[in-house]
């Protein structure tokens, strides 16, 4: 390979100098990216199916998937610690990509400037692949992170952004990798791991020039090894999921994520009390008043047949009377934090579909008196309302909800995204 | 198919992967900007330029700057590599910033109202990690430091032994044995994947220059 007789600056190779730089430390990096990315798209797709989009458009955040709904299946309730696990690895593993995506893009820059830009229709084509990747990746990362922070600079909602900007995200990927991956192999077999490792920063030596367009052709003395470079993305890995996975873990390792939005103990009313476990919509955000939620509340439980009876008026005090049944669940939220378990008290939902006079309901709508805002009513399945487990819960780890926990009612169904265990429930209706 | 390639300039597998990866685009594509495309577009393309056009650019001057500044100082300090000490905790405190800006910076967000927890601690936290990664750091290079170390004064490591000298230049490059004389442009002296490895290549970093 010839320095090409680009304009001088970037587009010659003789301008870039790390000696380190080369496509045995790219293709490193690209094979953890390989392995890492896979387990980011099937837990984001997860994520997706758990919230049942099919069921119902209430519960479709983006209605116009079409074909890439393909795999949809209907969310099992266990076992019922998955959506925490899943989603846990989703947020964490993406946070701890975040190193590896920045080295992995250093290794590549001199890419970006290659000479003569376009060389043929098969490599304007890749490279317009690459603008998918590259930006895909951006754009994923950037959502995700700035979402988990509740923080929502970007132009539309989250679920459409984070949702097809991954496919876009991923039909570049599949690309970049059937046209590199030969070449990664090439790459990884032209240098013994097991040695680069042994290789300190005085025995460091750069790729041969001819080893691919990536080495360098005119290196500068080298500043630190392979192995260090490695070493350095790896830390910074570490450092980042070690600062964040606590607010998954829970329990103690709470205390360990000093760096993730979740990590704080519960301030408020909820302190030190029974209710100590994180929340996401506050009573105060929802807008929901002691009024509303006092003796005056009832609950609505009915069906969506029009020629059936009118909808039963529960009071609190006839929910209590019901049979109570109790169920140790975490909560596991969408942005990654979730709680240990915790005890739940309350009325079984297949109870009160019984009730509303529907033995094998297909699905029910739970309403929330929370008047706006995303979320404030959800769909649940009909092997998520039959599960044993799944409650209408009016009391948890032995007192009454708290007002931020979705007093007077909440749904608690194992395995379900928190947002779909709906808070300060007003009405239930069955469809059988 | 000899045409092809040549009209194509890859095989005809490359252009299924792409007509499959332009569909799958087109499709996703138009969902995603749906609704505000021309902001949409904005993130997007902010995302492929942000690293290679405004992440790079800062890092490389830092980098520059501090080897520059450093360069000209006393004559007596011994000459372990430090760059790398400074380097490492700064890029970890910087990734960390690049993720959690918007908590330690407290940007008004409906953080504090949906979760009843406070922006206040986070500063604090980036702040202490930064600085426990700075100390460990400088831990680290007083070690390196103390007399009678064996890598001090050395632009590396201890030696390698022979058995640890594993990259030779033939092995680790196949295609530069094949033609080990070529005629190279630049740099102007033997290439150095050309030398023996029981002496580095490069100068001394307290060489004057």
């Amino acid at each position: 390979m010839k320095d090409p007789s680009g304009p001088p600056g970037p587009s010659r190779r003789s301008f870039w100098r790390s000696p380190i730089r080369g496509p045995w430390l790219t293709s490193v990096l690209g094979l953890l990216l390989l392995l890492s990315i896979p387990v980011m798209f099937a837990t984001g797709l997860l994520s997706y199916a758990a919230y049942n989009p099919d069921l119902s458009p209430l519960n479709d955040t983006t209605p116009d998937k079409g074909p890439l709904g393909f795999y949809l299946f209907s969310w099992p309730t266990h076992p019922y610690w998955l959506y925490r696990l899943t989603q846990g690895v989703h947020v964490t593993l993406g946070l701890a990509l975040v190193p590896i995506v920045l080295f992995k893009m250093w290794s590549v820059l001199p890419k970006l400037f290659e000479w003569p830009p376009l060389r043929s229709f098969a490599h304007a084509l890749e490279r317009l692949s690459l603008f998918l990747v590259v930006g895909g990746a951006g754009f994923e990362f950037a959502t995700g992170i700035l979402n988990i922070q509740t923080w929502y600079p970007f132009p539309a909602s989250f679920y459409t952004l984070h949702f097809y900007g991954a496919w876009v995200f991923i039909a570049g990927l599949v690309v970049h990798v059937t046209v590199k991956f030969p070449v990664m192999i090439r790459a990884l077999r032209s240098r013994g791991f097991i040695a680069e490792m042994r290789t300190n920063l005085a025995h460091t030596r750069p790729e041969p020039p001819d080893a691919g367009y990536l080495a360098p052709v005119a290196p500068a003395a080298p500043t630190i090894s392979r192995r260090g470079v490695l070493a350095f993305a790896g830390a910074g890995s570490a450092l980042v999921a070690l600062l964040s996975v606590g607010q998954s873990l829970g329990g103690v390792f709470r205390q360990t994520a000093l760096l993730a939005p979740h990590d704080q103990p519960v301030t408020g009313a909820d302190a030190g009390t029974v209710g100590d476990f994180q929340v996401n919509n506050t009573a105060r955000n929802a807008r929901i008043s002691v009024v509303e939620t006092g003796e005056k509340w009832r609950l609505s439980v009915g069906t969506d047949d029009q020629g059936g009876q009118a909808p039963a008026l529960l009071s609190r005090a006839d929910l209590l009377r019901m049979e109570q049944h109790t169920a140790s669940l975490p909560i596991a939220c969408v942005e990654g934090w979730s709680t240990d378990n915790q005890t739940w008290t309350g009325v079984r939902l297949r109870d009160l579909a019984a009730l509303s006079g529907v033995a094998s309901p297909s699905s029910v709508l739970v309403r929330s008196l929370q008047a706006s805002g995303g979320f404030n009513r959800a769909v649940l399945s009909g092997t998520q309302i039959m599960d044993p487990d799944s409650l209408l819960a009016l009391r948890v780890n032995g007192a009454d909800l708290s007002l931020d926990h979705g007093y007077p009612a909440r749904v608690i169904v194992p395995n379900n995204p928190g947002v779909h265990n709906t808070k300060w429930v007003s009405s239930l209706t069955f469809r059988s | 198919m000899r045409w092809f390639k040549r009209w194509y300039g890859a095989n005809p597998l490359h252009l299924l992967a792409m007509f499959g990866c332009v569909t799958l685009t087109g499709y996703a594509g138009g969902a995603l900007l749906q609704v505000k495309p021309v902001e949409v577009l904005i993130w997007f393309i902010a995302a492929v330029v942000g690293h290679d056009l405004v992440l790079f650019p800062l890092y490389v001057l830092a980098d520059r700057s501090v080897t520059t500044v450093f360069r000209h100082r006393p004559p007596n300090l011994p000459a372990v590599p430090w760059i790398n000490y400074l380097r490492v905790p700064t890029a970890l405190s910087g990734m960390l910033l690049l993720i959690w800006f918007p908590l330690i910076f407290r940007i008004p967000s409906h953080f504090p109202r949906t979760t009843d927890l406070s922006l206040n601690p986070y500063l604090g936290h980036w702040l202490a990690v930064t600085g426990v990664l700075f100390l460990l750091s400088a831990a680290a290079f007083a070690v390196r430091l103390r007399p009678g170390h064996r890598g001090r004064g050395t632009a590396g490591h201890r030696r390698p032994t022979a058995s640890q000298m594993v990259i030779p230049p033939e092995r680790a490059a196949p295609a530069a044995q094949a033609q080990p004389a070529r005629p190279w442009p630049e740099p102007p002296s033997r290439p150095p994947w050309t030398e023996p490895t029981d002496h580095p290549p490069w100068p001394d970093a307290r060489r004057p220059r």
